[in-house]
């Protein structure tokens, strides 16, 4: 428990530092890179969590693909690779007080919700089998129109990119 | 470990994307601080099946984790077809439909 304790203080020291750069940082490639450490740490994270599967999706999916992706994105949107003085908006002091109202709000809610609540010291790993069985068993219909997002997500992006 | 500190690191991220959503102009780093919200809420959902003892949580996690690849495809095929028409992807020159 001690460990694991140190570990996930290790790993939220690092993905927030992680997050603030991203949303920070004046070179949108350095922006994505960021972006892998937090998705890396969240990732560990699940692994705290008892949640193995998740957390190999994780990896997969969004550092990736989803990286790959982003990069493409940057790549084809600009061809200037290096810091960039443009990238944020005029409302820019504007988001600090939001986000922080947001922050203290959430705490509030959160400290009195559950104080020092603990989580069960004995949490056996969620094995792929019992996923399997939830997805194919009663989530089976979300399952379905997930197949059908992806499908017109696919059908959609390949539509808007092409040049006719 | 306590319910909170997973809770606690997924609200200051949450923060950290809504603040990115609003100081940035660049459309591809919304996309990004989207990513971090996404992320933020898929932590609060495995703390909450762990505490719980179900596995439903996964099951939601994995779900968005779909949606937010299918999200990140079509957004970036928005954000080209826009380069292509303006020759920036700055989200303030986007005044069109402004009334």
């Amino acid at each position: 428990m001690i460990a694991q304790n140190i570990g996930f203080w290790i790993i939220a020291t690092v993905m927030i530092f992680a997050a603030l750069r991203v949303v920070t940082t004046n070179n949108v490639v350095h922006a994505a890179l960021w972006l892998v450490v937090v998705l890396a740490g969240a990732a560990a994270q699940y692994i705290l969590l008892a949640a193995e599967f998740v957390a190999v999706t994780q990896v997969l999916v969004y550092i990736g693909a989803v990286m790959v992706l982003f990069l493409f994105g940057t790549m084809l949107t600009r061809a200037k690779i290096g810091t960039e003085s443009d990238l944020n908006n005029s409302y820019k002091k504007l988001g600090i007080p939001v986000a922080l109202v947001m922050l203290v709000a959430m705490g509030v809610a959160l400290v009195s919700s559950f104080g020092d609540e603990k989580l069960p010291q004995t949490a056996t790993v969620v094995s792929t089998q019992e996923i399997s069985d939830q997805i194919f068993g009663p989530y089976l219909l979300p399952f379905w129109a997930l197949s059908f997002v992806l499908l017109a997500a696919v059908v959609g992006a390949i539509v808007l990119a092409r040049k006719d | 470990m306590f319910v909170n500190q997973f809770l606690f690191l997924a609200a200051v991220l949450f923060c950290i994307g809504v603040y990115g959503v609003v100081a940035r102009k660049n459309a591809v780093l919304m996309l990004m601080s989207i990513e971090l919200i996404l992320n933020s809420v898929n932590i609060n959902l495995l703390t909450f099946s762990l505490r719980n003892g179900t596995t439903d949580g996964h099951i939601f996690a994995l779900y968005i984790i779909a949606v937010a690849a299918a999200e990140v495809g079509v957004g970036l095929g928005l954000v080209l077809l826009v380069y292509r028409n303006k020759k920036t992807i700055s989200v303030d020159d986007l005044s069109e439909m402004r009334g």
